[in-house]
């Protein structure tokens, strides 16, 4: 078999291998947004979203589930993304290659595969035990620790995906380094900047772990920050594992919901950033 | 190169006791003097005790084969090679008398006064009219009218208003290679600086935009100081009016363009000119 040949079947045996791998991935993928749509969708009603979780038997809604899931996400994002961002700003354009760099770039990956349920347990140990109950505050911050790294790691990453040709042009000009960083490096970045804030919201808005041991969960309407609070994900826990057929169908409900919104999120931060970059 | 500028050359006679380094045209006063600098990529010696002048109004072409420092000495001119660590420079290069290598100065003042376009363009990713008002805006506070007047200012001097007066909102990433580069000169000239850079400004474009970024230089010439490195040396006999040849870190000869290329004093300088390097 010449050399020819010899390259042409191989390059059919791994394309086949790579396709039949995407496939594979994307199949389950597909089952999964099946499944939830089909068992979720007969919940996705008015009530679903105007009325509080029900008693078992009775009918309700997740209403304040999804309240507290909304705020909590909403004060981690503000919590962790301006930490990220500045963080991860420190790496990329002010200790590429420094010992001090290197060791908070290798503490921040440990931190960012630090299972979520140690964080929920280091939240507990540190706010719930000293202020002697559970809150929606405690929540918060266990979630923006989740978001911390993230961020960190998409902004460095993008930053210096940054030409340094950009900077130096800018620099160049006798602009001051954080102009440049500002007015240039962040614009070349904005749209990777974006999707990690965006992949740091999806990934919190269905933890579950960090939060059991810190918001927990509660059956009423409630917004004080603190106390429990309730939240789709320990509310979608508890109901889906119980033997209560309507609060199955919330459990379905909710997890659909929380699919749905960050689908949204991601394709509606995609857009943004794509207009925002090239504003024709 | 100007009628008046080969004019000036030819009356001036021939000197037989020349000794290496020209002497400068009387019309053109001394931009910048650059002694003895040494050059450090850490302990690589890039630069070996470089003299020369840079005149007003006229061009100063660098040629070298490539890794000679011709771009490391236009990066000492606005010390942009501070931006990295382990890189340093010894020596003076004074500009109006000032040696701006000196430690205290001001580095965001000086590179104001000291424009640099590179080899790749590097619009910035914002408007074409952003492009150019960033400079403006870093050291100017400007009502709208006189922004605009500015903008459009520079964007005439590059040569490329006409082009994009329609589309100043759109992004600078738009433009094609040869738009860009001018753009990126336009942003360079609309801070006003009294030197210009030009980094092998035109060998990432196609001869039609290298003939344009040609012609531009010849009329900037008129009110700038300008260095430009070339691999080209069709376009460093074109455009320019002083030439030095750098080889391995050392300036061996630096010469009025017309001298550099009919008489070069240095066998290695013909050598490379004439393409028998090696």
């Amino acid at each position: 078999m010449d050399l020819y040949t010899r390259r042409r079947i191989v390059n059919g045996v791994v394309m086949s291998l790579s396709v039949a791998a995407t496939a594979f991935g994307l199949l389950w993928l597909v089952l999964v947004l099946w499944t939830l749509l089909e068992n979720g969708i007969a919940a996705i009603t008015p009530a679903l979203f105007s009325q509080m979780t029900p008693p078992p038997g009775s009918a309700g809604g997740l209403l304040n589930a999804i309240f507290g899931s909304v705020v909590m996400t909403l004060i981690a994002t503000l919590i962790g993304t301006p930490t990220g961002i500045l963080a991860g700003t420190f790496l990329a354009e002010y200790s590429r290659r420094s010992r001090f760099g290197e060791v908070v770039r290798f503490i921040n990956d440990i931190l960012l595969s630090a299972p979520s349920i140690i964080v929920g347990l280091f939240v507990y140990e540190l706010l719930v035990v000293h202020m002697g109950h559970f809150s929606a505050w405690a929540g918060a911050v266990a979630l923006a620790i989740i978001v911390v790294p993230v961020v960190v790691r998409t902004t460095e990453d993008m930053l210096n995906l940054v030409p340094n040709a950009l900077r130096e042009a800018a620099a160049a000009l006798g602009s001051p380094k954080w102009k440049v960083i500002v007015m240039v490096s962040y614009r070349a970045a904005i749209q990777g900047m974006v999707t990690g804030v965006m992949l740091a919201v999806a990934r919190i808005a269905g933890e579950t772990a960090p939060l059991l041991f810190t918001a927990l969960n509660n059956q009423f309407w409630s917004t004080d920050l603190n106390a429990p609070m309730a939240n789709l994900p320990v509310v979608i826990f508890q109901f889906a594992m119980s033997p209560y057929a309507d609060w199955q169908v919330l459990a379905w409900g909710g997890a659909l919901l929380i699919t749905v919104t960050v689908l949204c999120l991601n394709i509606g931060a995609r857009a943004l950033a794509s207009w925002s970059t090239f504003k024709q | 190169m100007s009628p008046t500028h080969t004019a000036a050359r030819l009356a001036m006679p021939p000197d037989p006791s020349d000794p290496g380094i020209a002497h400068p045209e009387p019309a053109a006063p001394q931009k910048a003097v650059i002694r003895n600098l040494d050059f450090f990529y850490d302990s690589f010696r890039a630069l070996k005790n470089v003299n020369l002048p840079l005149h007003d109004k006229r061009v100063t072409a660098f040629i070298g084969p490539s890794g000679c420092g011709k771009s490391t000495l236009l990066r000492v001119l606005n010390r942009i090679y501070e931006l990295y660590p382990g890189q340093r420079a010894t020596g003076e290069v004074l500009v109006d008398g000032e040696n701006i290598l000196s430690p205290g100065l001001d580095l965001n003042l000086l590179r104001a006064r000291i424009g640099m376009v590179f080899q790749r363009p590097t619009p910035f990713p914002m408007s074409i009219y952003d492009n150019i008002a960033f400079g403006i805006r870093l050291y100017q506070r400007l009502p709208h009218s006189e922004l605009d007047d500015r903008v459009e200012a520079a964007l005439r001097r590059a040569a490329l208003w006409d082009e994009v007066k329609d589309k100043l909102r759109q992004s600078g990433l738009g433009l094609s290679g040869g738009q860009q580069q001018r753009l990126c000169i336009a942003r360079a000239v609309a801070v006003q600086p009294e030197i210009l850079l030009l980094d092998e400004p035109a060998s990432a474009l196609d001869p039609l935009s290298t003939q344009r970024i040609e012609e531009l230089i010849a009329e900037l010439k008129a009110d700038y100081c300008i260095a430009i490195v070339t691999h080209n040396m069709q376009q460093a006999a074109r455009s320019s009016d002083f030439t030095a040849f750098m080889y391995l870190g050392e300036l061996i000869e630096f010469d009025e363009t017309e001298r550099i290329f009919t008489h070069p004093k240095q066998k290695h300088t013909e050598d490379y000119i004439t393409g028998r390097f090696g």
